[in-house]
């Protein structure tokens, strides 16, 4: 998933008056005095980005930019379109054994490297191999552990082997693959990182590698010999800019054509004027993750289900949309991408009603019994809890003071602590040591929830942080994981999610919307759950636009 | 001269190990570790991979043994790698981001002291003069003024609303097609703000120091006696209270050094300058402990020299402590 989101842009330069690497204008537009919304190759796509470039290898990053890059200048066997389904791409077709354990790609024969060499099915077993190998620290080869065997029936078969069915084994071919005649050598040492292609990536993508320069920018420029066409724009360039205000300012002098993410404030104020309407387009699609309320289900008053709704009813997610994200965000019913395959919203759920929450937190045995107007237990110890987060996170920060808010009306005390990432994270979720949490979440390609819920995964570097324990979810959990067909899972995962609903280990509180903003001179985003980036090699800067020559 | 050089460059190497030791604990004691990019609430990482790192990066033993290793290679200037995926060597992630920093710095400070001395030479002279309040008010503004926000005003100015000036960055995206004299007016241009918001902060400080010192150095009877003697003015303050004003800037001046390598975190930050400050910060951010203590060692080597060299310089400007038998007349 983290490769849909993204990639970058272009440019470029029309007459390849300096770079040489000649424009081809004509070649799908029939005038030369096309109409200003022509397809033309050419320009440069100028992409501000916060982050410093990490690795050249993404494989090897966790970094959004490093997948950005890497996901235009590698290619992998199989590409999500806007609606993350998976398309062919370096595998023309693939074919599950009807055990599921079985998984064969047929490969495309006329897929180069950047370096002219052949791209075969050798690639793609050694890809494995590498990302397996315990001296490559790659951060998510757990999907490949799960694979038994990976072996070239011919140079352009590949035939993958589980021991037993796993529901994302097509997704997890989202990969780059990597060129074994390039870097062989490196990976028995254990010195990925140290090669070269970790500096100047030969890759399979839409674009080649140009420049690295530290800090500052990333330049890639078009493959001419690109397997799908090649792409349009010509250049890409990503700049680095470390400071959020610096690249609003970019943008208003129209110095970048794309930033990945407008605040809600500048989405909705300060871009609102027309000179910059007509520079730009704004984009507003449901982002990539949720955010929930989490609850300790080993708290003895969380372990009661119905204290769990009360405070489900005691919320106002309305209120909690507009107040924090300026109602740029859309509820979450669960935590499955709305737009999956997987999702339903036929699912509980909580109005905003304190009659009913503190009904609920009376069943539960929580009353106010001094008329103090806030609950208490039988012994007359009042409900009090903390909700924790982490620092510099406005958002959940604002998050925990409404409810706080809301808690107090149905009698419920809140106090918030903000501690720093690092320390939240070791010192009070791991060990498990909160009553609640505000935390994100980011949305898989596949629905499986297997590391979130099993009761399996509560352990202290584990992911199944409530604590949460539930034998038919477990079980659906085990059967979701156990297909690799879609109709086979779909139900079992509509199950999972009714079920959250009714149990809510956790609240889920809403999906925010991703906010990027565009040249208007480049035609071609199609925004959608797969995020705006899926379709870079098409975009396009009509020709009377363009605005870049060199490149 | 020599003898007494010698013994100082001699001191440098406990005092190094001083501070990198304090340093390398200090770092490792912060929250939070290079693996930290691990600890990110993604289901898809795998916990295997941490383990495997902290093994790779010598992070499972403990702090004095890995600093014991540390220090074994700097001794043979081995700076080791990035822990960052890019696992490049330090030194060299340190020496492409010098030149940028070095040369805004340097540029600052020729600037900030040329500007400085006369100013705070005037309004000493001319003590409660209208000048003498016009600057004083114009050095607590700059005292006042965060850089950040400063060079924000200056980006939207003439950035984004005069568009004279670029708003970020080193080079326009197409600089290595424009012609070579194109090219130094991009980079020229690129640079006037930043080095006029790094200046501006400088220059309050350092003129007030002027002053200051000027002050004192005018009511010393030696001044008085230069213009008994009927000296001109100039000549009088020029010559004989200028030079002994000048020793506590001096010091400041030695003092400032080490910022000419360590950069200005917060000006690289805003201007996008790939240079020292925003790796040492990007560094400190991602826990890169190897790039983290290579540049402070750097720093260190940096600020103990200047010392050294303030205190030479001591000896130039002032007959008094001038050390040894080396004197030598200018």
């Amino acid at each position: 998933m983290r490769r849909l989101a993204g990639v970058a842009t272009v440019l470029g330069a029309v007459a390849a008056l300096v770079a040489g690497c000649g424009t081809r204008a004509d070649t799908t537009t029939e005038s030369t005095h096309a109409a200003s919304s022509e397809r033309a190759y050419g320009d440069t796509f100028v992409e501000a980005s916060i982050g410093d470039i990490g690795a050249l290898i993404p494989n090897l990053a966790t970094d959004a930019p490093s997948h950005e890059v890497g996901g235009l200048v590698y290619d992998q066997l199989i590409r999500a379109d806007k609606n993350i389904t998976w398309l062919p791409a370096m595998a023309e077709s693939w074919q599950f054994t009807p055990d599921c354990l079985g998984l064969t790609f047929k490969l495309r024969q006329d897929v180069k490297w950047h370096d002219g060499h052949p791209f075969t099915a050798a690639d793609v077993v050694f890809t494995w191999k590498t990302l397996v190998n315990p001296k490559t620290p790659a951060p998510f080869k757990e999907k490949f552990l799960q694979v038994k065997d990976v072996e070239a029936l011919d140079p352009y078969t590949v035939q993958v082997t589980y021991a037993q069915p796993f529901g994302r084994a097509l997704e997890s071919w989202d990969e780059y693959v990597l060129p074994k005649h390039l870097l062989e050598g490196y990976v028995a040492d254990g010195k990925l990182r140290e090669s070269p292609q970790n500096k100047r990536p030969i890759g399979t993508g839409p674009y080649r590698f140009q420049e690295w320069r530290s800090g500052e920018k990333v330049v890639l420029v078009a493959n001419p010999d690109y397997y799908l066409g090649r792409p349009y724009i010509s250049r890409i360039v990503y700049r680095v800019i470390p400071s959020q205000a610096t690249i609003f300012l970019e943008l208003k002098a129209r110095g970048v054509d794309y930033s990945g993410g407008l605040t809600a404030v500048q989405y909705m104020r300060q871009t609102e004027y027309p000179a910059f309407r007509k520079a730009y387009n704004k984009f507003r699609y449901p982002g990539n993750g949720y955010t929930f309320l989490a609850f300790n289900l080993k708290d003895p008053r969380f372990a009661d289900k119905r204290v769990r709704q009360a405070i489900a009813h005691a919320i106002d997610k309305q209120e909690l949309m507009d107040g924090v994200a300026m109602g740029l965000a859309r509820e979450a019913t669960g935590p499955i991408r709305p737009t999956s395959w997987a999702y339903t919203d036929h699912v509980t759920r909580y109005a905003f009603d304190p009659a009913a929450a503190k009904r609920l937190l009376a069943a539960a045995g929580w009353t106010d019994r001094d008329g103090d107007g806030m609950v208490e237990d039988k012994d007359g110890r009042p409900f009090v809890f903390t909700i924790r987060t982490n620092q510099g996170n406005d958002e959940r920060k604002r998050i925990a003071e409404i409810v706080q808010q809301r808690l107090k009306d149905v009698g419920v005390k809140v106090e918030i602590q903000t501690i720093d990432w690092a320390s939240f994270i070791k010192e009070f979720v791991k060990p498990r040591k909160f009553e609640a949490i505000v935390l994100g979440l980011g949305f898989g390609a596949d629905p499986d929830q297997y590391v979130l819920w099993h009761s399996s995964q509560t352990g202290p570097e584990q992911m199944n942080r409530t604590g949460y324990a539930n034998p038919e979810v477990d079980a659906l959990l085990d059967k979701g994981r156990a297909s690799c067909r879609r109709q086979d899972r779909v139900k079992t995962y509509h199950r999972i999610q009714e079920i959250l609903a009714d149990d809510l280990p956790m609240i889920f509180l809403y999906v925010r919307d991703a906010l990027p903003v565009a040249a208007s001179r480049v035609h071609g985003p199609d925004p959608g759950p797969a995020g705006i980036m899926w379709n870079l090699p098409e975009w396009y800067v009509p020709k009377p636009l363009q605005v870049y020559t060199a490149g | 001269m020599g003898l007494f050089v010698l013994r100082r460059l001699l001191l440098v190497v406990p005092l190094l190990i001083g501070i990198t030791f304090i340093s390398f604990v200090v770092i490792s004691l912060a929250p939070g570790g290079p693996l930290d990019f691990l600890e990110a609430d993604n289901p898809d990482l795998s916990p295997e991979v941490k383990r495997q790192l902290t093994e790779l990066y010598g992070l499972d033993k403990p702090i004095v043994v890995q600093y014991g290793h540390w220090l074994l290679r700097i001794a043979r200037l081995d700076f080791g790698r990035s822990f960052l995926p890019d696992g490049r060597p330090v030194l060299a992630k340190i020496l492409e981001r010098m030149p940028v920093t070095l040369a805004i710095n340097l540029i600052e400070l020729i600037i900030i002291v040329s500007v400085a001395v006369p100013i705070g030479v005037l309004s000493a002279t001319r003590q409660y003069s209208v000048f003498d309040k016009i600057t004083t008010i114009f050095v607590f503004v700059g005292f006042a003024t965060p850089d950040f926000w400063l060079a924000l005003l200056l980006m939207a100015l003439f950035g984004a609303q005069l568009g004279w000036l670029p708003i970020s960055g080193l080079r326009h995206i197409n600089a290595e097609y424009l012609p070579f004299w194109s090219q130094q007016w991009d980079l020229i241009s690129h640079l006037l703000l930043p080095i006029a918001v790094g200046t501006f902060g400088g220059l309050a400080g350092f003129s007030r120091y002027m002053r200051q010192s000027m002050l004192e150095v005018v009511r010393q009877d030696y001044v008085q006696t230069a213009r008994a003697k009927g000296l001109p003015e100039e000549v009088v303050i020029g010559k004989h209270a200028l030079r002994n004003a000048l020793l506590p800037v001096v010091t400041i001046l030695g003092l400032s050094l080490p910022g000419l390598i360590g950069g200005s975190v917060i000006i690289e930050s805003v201007f996008a300058i790939p240079g020292m400050g925003q790796l040492m910060v990007q560094s400190i951010y991602a826990r890169d402990y190897p790039v983290v203590m290579g540049n402070l060692v750097i720093v260190s080597v940096l600020t103990l020299f200047a010392n050294l060299f303030a205190d030479l310089a001591y000896g130039l400007v002032d007959p008094r402590i001038r050390l040894g038998r080396g004197r030598r007349s200018r």
